[in-house]
């Protein structure tokens, strides 16, 4: 699934790395806690959560992510778009909860 | 070992805003290395945990990462309250982090447990009332 297709799906905003959407993903993470996102050894490569603090980004760069949703209509200031930008990491900004924006993913492909 | 390089990061303590900015210096400097990605992944959560830990139970401290031939070793040494049990801290879900830390997303007892996974070889010492350091080795393949 192409994160033009995530955002279409999750009918979410694109808050910054509007050039990198037609990257591929094949497997995503939804939590609040960075500690279970950094347990995982296998590839992942979008992160939906509903925490919003520069560490989502670093935790997200830790992992070699691609892309983070915020759920739950939340909005990221500037310093963690900029901290964001400078990874190339995309953003976007959903109104859906958590739950369904997984189950959304999940019935659209995105499994594992 | 062979030591190629050395980096050392001075981790302030106190407000979580700036935690991460070392190991996002050694995963940097990894990659211009050439590092197999998967060691440098292995290496950035071992070190961000650490980092966080330092942060937020030790009022910060010091990072030194050697970079070697045949592995990685990562260094965290802090002047902080020091760790009374450290089987203890070891296991999964324990934490004496405060609320205010788990809501910026940690403190669910999961660091030291993940550092132990990611590294091939990791030795905690630490001493009440004068501080820790955690050192761990990632091997490169
Ligand atoms: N550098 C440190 N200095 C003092 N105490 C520490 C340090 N690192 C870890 N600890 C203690 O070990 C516990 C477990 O650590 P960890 O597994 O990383 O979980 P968490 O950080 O989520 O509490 C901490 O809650 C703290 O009591
Ligand atoms: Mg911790």
């Amino acid at each position: 699934m192409t994160l033009k297709e995530v955002r279409d799906i999750l009918h979410a905003e694109v808050l910054c790395g509007e050039e990198l959407l037609d990257t591929e993903v094949r497997s995503a993470c939804g939590s609040d806690f960075m500690s279970d996102v950094l347990a995982y050894v296998k590839n992942q490569a979008l992160l939906l959560t509903g925490l919003v603090n520069p560490q989502v980004v670093r935790t997200a760069e830790m992992m070699d992510m691609k892309c983070i949703v915020f759920v739950r209509g939340k909005q990221p200031d500037e310093a963690i778009l900029d901290l964001a930008q400078d990874r190339q990491l995309v953003v976007l900004a959903t109104k859906e909860r958590m739950y369904n924006a997984c189950g959304l993913l999940y019935i659209n492909g995105l499994r594992e | 070992m062979d030591d190629c390089i050395t980096l050392t990061y001075q981790v302030e303590g106190g407000d979580l805003s700036h935690a991460g900015e070392a190991s996002s210096g050694v995963k940097q400097a990894l990659r211009k290395l050439g590092l197999d990605p998967s060691v440098i992944r292995r290496v950035s959560v071992c070190m961000y945990e650490g980092e966080i830990n330092m942060v937020i139970h030790a009022n910060g401290g010091t990072a030194r990462v050697d970079v070697g031939l045949d592995d990685v070793t990562i260094t965290l040494t802090d002047t902080g309250p020091g760790i009374p049990d450290i089987d203890k801290a070891m296991q999964a879900g324990f934490t004496t982090a405060a609320d205010s830390v788990r809501d910026l997303g940690f403190g669910a007892g999961m660091g030291l447990p993940n550092m132990k996974k990611y590294s091939d070889e990791m030795t905690v010492e630490s001493t009440v009332g004068v501080g820790t350091t955690v050192t761990m080795v990632v091997r490169i393949e």
